[in-house]
């Protein structure tokens, strides 16, 4: 559903990504791994067109998003749904209208119809009472909530989670997981996760891909993960300071 | 090339270094006008949302109508006691009114009142559009399938069109008060003959031609302010670095457009 192929991304003298292939099917859910700064976020904004590669392909369905017009763009980015690392709730707006915004752009439901869908996709990721605040009221794990259930509000086909569970308690963060996974079942989408947090990983993880030095160095399953011969991998998922990764 | 010349010659340096801006102020203008284009398409495309538009409207009164007002009002009363003292030269003094007059509604009226929405205006709309640019929520717009330039600027720009020219018609009209005040009750001339002399030589055109070009300069300055804001990167210092030079920017676009608009208008 998604490929990505030779993807290269600079910033100025930057090189972050240098070759990027990476295949995600329909329904699986794609886990993303790698060290702080090492390109996922940039990686993941490439899948839904925010940014464009200097080379290589981002193909959805087989379509190519860099050869499309805005029209094109605009109808492909609808299928998607995307929690950002920094939530980026709009805080001209309530939590309501955060969550029912795209609702309110593209539907004729009526407000009060868009309240009640926003009240029950709060309700997923447990959040109750807060549809009246502005983001500026909540915590940090609460926004991370509410850009979740703003990621979801028009069931869409493909999900894209840059960190959902960074800045939870580990209580919240098996909530989110839970969610993740009855997400993908219930609606059968198309997840990809962004994550350091290993047990989420694993937990809502089909496959899983690491991300390193710009390129993806391994891909499988956690199991295979888990028993990857490949030292990096291995020191990645154990969490070690000792290892081929060294802190910069 | 220009950092080289200035090193081997100082005299070389002050044209080097205007060279880069002009250069800069080219590509800029470059990149402004593609915003402007895209605007304009999506702009006449349906839905029109009037209520962003008049949340905009609001905002932009409110935030630059006391200055405006302020300004005008010794701008006015400073007019007067300038061309009083000039006038009295060759016993001209009686046409104290109409000078005030044309000056204010011609050219100070919309000039001052763009040059203080740059300022006022101007930077909340970098700041805020900044804001959101560097927080994630443009992008976030742009993945809900939204146009940015549809929901931010269009309004923003339509509502610096409508409310320019408001602006300025307050202006104009506590200018020509504010120069009233100082030629009656300070200078003493007769009220009668000020008025009579106030209204006599200024015609609608005057005050149209104004309007007009206060009109231009809303619409440039919420365009130039909104780029800035949707250019900015860099976090809360790009923020202000995208403030900074939307003040800058979009005051030198009020005045130099106002010289091509005042040809353009009295040719
Ligand atoms: N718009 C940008 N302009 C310049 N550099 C950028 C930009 N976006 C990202 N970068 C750089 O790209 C690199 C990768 O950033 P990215 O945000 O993708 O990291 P990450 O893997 O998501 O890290 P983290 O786990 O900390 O979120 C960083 O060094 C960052 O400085
Ligand atoms: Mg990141």
């Amino acid at each position: 559903m998604i490929a990505i192929e030779g993807l290269h991304k600079g910033f100025g003298a930057k090189q972050v990504l240098r070759g990027v292939d990476l295949n995600i099917e329909r329904g699986e859910t794609m886990v993303i791994i790698g060290g702080s700064g090492s390109g996922k976020s940039v990686l993941i904004k490439h899948i839904i067109g925010l940014l464009f590669p200097e080379r290589g392909k981002v193909l959805i369905d087989g379509a190519d998003l860099c050869a499309m017009n805005d029209a094109e763009l605009t109808a492909v980015r609808r299928r998607f749904g995307m929690l950002f690392q920094s939530a980026a709730l709009f805080d001209s707006m309530n939590v309501w209208q955060n969550v029912g915004f795209a609702l309110m752009q593209h539907t004729a439901l009526s407000r009060d119809e868009v309240m009640g869908i926003a009240e029950e996709r709060l309700k997923w990721v447990g959040l109750t009472d807060v549809l009246h605040l502005m983001p500026s009221e909540l915590s940090g794990g609460m926004r991370k909530r509410v850009g979740l259930a703003r990621a979801i509000a028009m069931d869409p086909e493909i999900v894209l989670y840059d960190e959902p569970t960074t800045g939870l308690d580990p209580i919240m963060a098996d909530v989110i997981n839970r969610l993740i996974r009855s997400v993908q079942e219930r609606l059968g989408v198309t997840s990809v996760v962004i994550t350091h947090d290993m047990v989420s990983a694993y937990h809502v993880a089909d496959r899983m891909a690491m991300l390193y030095k710009g390129e993806i160095i391994e891909v499988g399953t956690p199991d295979e993960i888990r028993g990857s011969a490949n030292a990096i991998v291995r020191q990645f998922i154990t969490g070690s300071s000792e290892g081929p990764i060294t802190a910069q | 090339m220009s950092d080289a010349s200035a090193q081997g010659n100082p005299l070389l340096a002050v044209p080097g270094a205007v060279g880069r801006v002009v250069l800069e102020l080219l590509t800029e203008v470059g990149c402004i006008s593609r915003y402007l284009f895209q605007s304009l398409r999506e702009g006449v495309r349906p839905p029109y949302r009037p209520r962003d538009i008049f949340r905009q409207m609001e905002v932009l009164g409110v935030n630059s109508m006391p200055v405006v007002l302020i300004t005008a009002v010794f701008t006015g009363m400073v007019l007067a006691l300038q061309s009083y003292t000039g006038f009295k030269r060759f016993n001209a003094e009686s046409l104290v009114g109409t000078v005030v007059a044309l000056s204010m509604t011609r050219e100070l009226g919309p000039v001052l009142t763009g040059l203080i929405t740059s300022g006022r205006a101007g930077a909340s709309i970098a700041a805020e559009l900044g804001t959101m640019r560097v927080t994630e929520q443009i992008d976030a717009l742009t993945t809900m399938g939204v146009s940015a330039v549809k929901y931010l600027m269009v309004p923003r720009i339509i509502a610096g069109i409508i409310m320019l020219p408001v602006l300025t018609i307050f202006a104009d009209v506590v200018g020509i008060a504010g120069g009233y005040f100082v030629g009656v009750e300070i200078l003493d001339a007769n009220p009668t003959v000020y008025i009579k002399r106030t209204f006599d030589y200024l015609e609608t055109q005057d005050i149209i031609s104004g309007l007009i070009k206060a009109s231009v300069f809303g619409g440039l300055i919420a365009l130039i302010s909104s780029y800035k804001g949707f250019t900015a990167d860099g976090g809360a210092e790009g923020v202000g670095r995208a403030t900074t030079g939307a003040v800058v920017l979009s005051s030198m676009a009020v005045l130099i457009s106002n010289y091509f608009l005042t040809s353009i208008i009295t040719g």
